[in-house]
This record gives C-alpha cells, structure tokens and sequence, in this order.
C-alpha cells in the first residue's frame, strides 16, 4: 500500500474531501429506498445515489421524526452499486454522522430533509474523513458551511413538492450575492462578511475567483429534465433528484432523460430528444399551501 | 493547437482549467462532431459507469478508437484510465482496450480510504504528489507499457504510444507536469 500519511493534514484531508465532489459533477445523485432502486439509478447514469428509507415527499406525508435511515439498508445499497453512495444524517447529530462514517458511506448529507437534531449548531464537519453536502438558500448559510467543512453545497430547494421554484429562488440568490461581492473593494468586505454572518477568508476568496471555494449542485423539487436543465442553466454544477424519479409513473426512464439533460444542457435539441413520451411526473405542491413549519427549507442556521 | 476533453460526467472543466493555465486551448467534447476541431483527447476523472454509458449512446466508442488509430494521444485520468484500460476488474466491465494494463476499480477501497502521497517520477522536477479519489489500481503492465510515476510496486502513472493514463488526478493539484508531458506527445 502507498504511504498515506501525507492525506491526514487537514488542509490535504480538505481537498481529498472536495476531490470528490469534483468528481461528481456534470451529474445527477439520485434518491433510492431500496436496492433495487439503487440499481435503476445506476443503470440509468446516475453519478452517486442517495441510501434514504422514504423519499421527501413521504417523509413529508409521513410526518413524526424522520432520523438516519437504517444501517442495514444503506449497508444493502452499498452492495449494489459500484457508484459513490451517500446516507442523510440529522442537522447537527455528530452521533449519526460517526456511525455513518465507520459503516464507509462515501458522502453525508446533513439534511433539513431529516428533523433537526440541534435547533442551533451544525456539525463540525472538520474532523470527518468522510465529505459533507450541506444545503444553503443563501451565501451566508453556505459560507457557514463551507467554514465548518462541508465539501459541497447545494440549494435547499424544498424537498418533496415536486416544484423548482425555492430551488430556483436559492440558486439565483446565491449567484448573485456571490456576483455582488466580485463587484466590492477589498475594503468593504468585512462589512459584508459581517452581514452575511460568513466567515471573513470565505469572503474574501470569491472576490477573487467568483465562485464557492467547494462546488455548487442543486436539489429540492427537480422532477422534469426541464428542471434539471435550469438548475444547470442557473450555476449548479450537478443535480439531486429525490422524489422526482421513483414518484413518477416510469423512473428508470425519467432517470435516463435527467441523466441525458443534464449531460446535454446546452443543447435544447438533446433535452427536447430525452423529454418525450416520460409519462406523468411526480404530483407538485404549490408552495403557499404549505405552512411556515411544513417548509424544511427554513431548517438550518 | 486544440485539446477535446470528453465532457460526459465528471471534473472536466478542471482539466480545461489546467490546460488554460499553459495557455492551451480546450473545447468540450460532447458528440461526434466535435472530433474534429481536436489533436489530442482527454478522458476526465468521474463515475467510469456513467461516462461509458453516454460513449455508447453518443455512439462515440469508434470514433475514439478512429481517433486513436490516427495517431493521436489520448490521456485517460482515474474514471478516464479505466476506460482506456485493456481489461477491467471489480466488477468486470466493458473499456476501450487502448493500453495494454488491467485496471481494478475502487481497489483501494471506498471514499474514506481516499488519499494523498507522493510519487517517484521519471519526469524532471523530483516527486510528485498523487491525489487519489476512490481509485483504481493498475494491478497488471503489459509489455511495451512504459511506468512514468510509482511508488514502491504502486504504480500511477504509465505510457505506451500515443496513450497516456493516470489513476491519481493532476488537475486537482498544482503541477502541471503531466499536462506538459501530454502535450509533447502530440505530433508538431
């Protein structure tokens, strides 16, 4: 074996982490429950599948607590795929995300998607081997991340509507807070850091290179390749599907067509090719029927 | 002078970037039309399952092999050496068979068993650091491949030809040594 001492400085265990989320983009990470599932997604193209029990929009109609999924089942999942495979730990619960870790998922999410452990503090996500996505509406919530560690972020959308409009809300909004700082003299951007509630250096980096120093993907409410296709079109580097594909009339195929968008974003032809004949997608949610507390979004501080 | 850089899935727009930093141009390759602006062919680092299935479904597999057959180098990273390999193991899988090596996926393991280390290199400028994410492994070299970087019996980086391929990620470090050996390989 090589020597891997090299990889335990935390700046080098730092870029092992986001090396991986590099190596995720351009694709779709798909939700399954099952490993069946796992297996359609894999066929399909998906990049990495997401092992959770019940997708969003159960957990939604569910209600109660949703914890991290059983170890048995995500164990299942890793059996059989080949791809990286991810498992969703609660918002700030280090405890999940241990076990996790020792069980070798190759990426948690901690999620607004579960029922928040800690109402105040997420994870110190430093001290993981193992990446962490996190969610974020906004720059200052995903600059907090990144500052705790996580190795990719992605818009929270709100998970389980089958509706892209927060997605697109949260995409939009990090862009262009990220746009207005590229614009700002170096001399403003403690002010700034101050009013995102962001970390100073994290500031500091995009106005040099105008991007999140960790990629960017997109989740919560994709169901169409359309949808898929915005979210690119808006900056997101890769998308999660989670209900869109196994709550749709025929998945494998809807997967196909994401994983085919995706690929083909800028090429409306290839889109158009991957959208025909889908059959129905998954039923949306109009957001102003959901109350303040049924939106997951707001999970996160 | 103009690299494609197959961008099916993956850290594609990383090796662009590497590329730009030597003022090399790059374009996406995406399709089969686009083969033919380019001299030289980078397969990127990324899921080796998906970007197979969209060679296959962009029916792009002749055209590399067409492409290769010319005379042009072809430069497979980590998901992009595995394509390329000759065979393929863990699970056995379809490659392009254009360098004679057999590759294991993810044979060190699964992400938390990612890693950084350095390697001995015949190229000038000393060791060089090796990025390794979910890796493969080059378990066999057949005759006629040549061992650019190793470590110990590890070996990362190999040549035979026109074909060049790596198991560690170049463009996820500063170095740009193998950017520069691949673009000498190209023909003046």
């Amino acid at each position: 074996m090589p020597d891997k001492s090299k990889s335990n400085s935390s700046s080098n265990s730092f870029r092992i982490k986001v090396g991986l989320s590099e190596m995720l983009k351009g694709g779709v990470i798909m939700d399954v429950v099952t490993s069946e599932h796992a297996k359609i997604a894999e066929d399909a193209g998906a990049c990495a599948v997401m092992a959770l029990e019940r997708v969003p929009a159960d957990i939604r109609a569910a209600g109660g607590v949703a914890r991290m999924s059983s170890i048995g089942m995500i164990r299942k999942i890793m059996k059989s795929v080949s791809i990286p495979v991810m498992a969703k730990v609660r918002i700030g619960h280090f405890a999940e995300a241990e076990i996790l870790e020792e069980l070798g998922v190759d990426f948690i999410d901690e999620s607004e998607v579960l029922t928040p452990a800690d109402c105040e503090f997420h994870i110190d996500k430093h001290p993981f081997k193992i990446p962490f996505v996190c969610g974020a509406k906004n720059l200052g919530e995903a600059l907090r991340r990144i500052g705790e560690g996580a190795a990719m972020i992605r818009s929270k959308g709100e998970a389980g509507t089958g509706n892209i409009v927060e997605a697109v809300r949260h995409l939009r909004m990090i862009q262009s807070e990220i746009k207005k700082i590229t614009m700002l003299r170096f001399d403003e951007l403690m002010s700034k850091a101050k009013n995102l509630g962001a970390p100073y250096e994290l500031v500091k980096g995009i106005k040099g290179t105008g991007k999140l120093s960790v990629p960017l993907f997109s989740a919560g409410g994709i169901a169409t390749p359309a949808d898929a296709v915005l979210c690119m079109k808006l900056g997101a580097e890769s998308v999660f599907v989670g209900s869109g594909i196994f709550k749709s009339s025929d998945p494998e195929k809807r997967a196909k067509a994401i994983v085919k968008s995706v690929i083909h974003y800028k090429d409306p032809k290839k889109v158009l090719e991957a959208s025909e004949e889908l059959g129905e997608a998954m039923p949306g949610i109009e957001m102003s029927t959901l109350n303040d507390d049924q939106k997951l979004a707001s999970r996160g501080w | 002078m103009l690299i494609g850089i197959l961008s099916l899935q993956g850290d594609f727009y990383l090796h662009e970037k590497a590329f730009d930093e030597l003022d090399v141009s790059s374009i996406e390759v995406k399709t089969i039309h686009d083969f033919d602006k380019i001299s030289a062919l980078v397969i990127p680092g990324g899921e080796s399952t998906v970007i197979l299935k969209y060679i296959i479904e962009e029916r792009l597999e002749g055209k590399v092999i067409d492409f290769y057959k010319k005379g042009n180098p072809i430069w497979g990273t980590c998901a992009g050496a595995i394509l390329i390999a000759k065979t393929v193991s863990n699970p056995i899988q379809h490659s392009l068979g254009l360098i004679d090596i057999t590759v294991e996926r993810n044979a060190y393991g699964r992400q938390v068993d990612s890693f950084i280390t350095e390697a001995v290199t015949v190229l000038p400028g000393g060791k060089m650091e090796i990025v390794c994410i979910r890796a493969p492994k080059i378990q066999r070299v057949g005759k006629g491949v040549t061992v650019l970087a190793k470590s110990g019996e590890e070996v990362f980086l190999v040549r035979q030809g026109t074909i060049l391929a790596s198991t560690f990620h170049p463009e996820l470090t500063d170095d740009r040594r193998v950017q520069r050996y691949f673009l000498s390989m190209i023909k003046k």
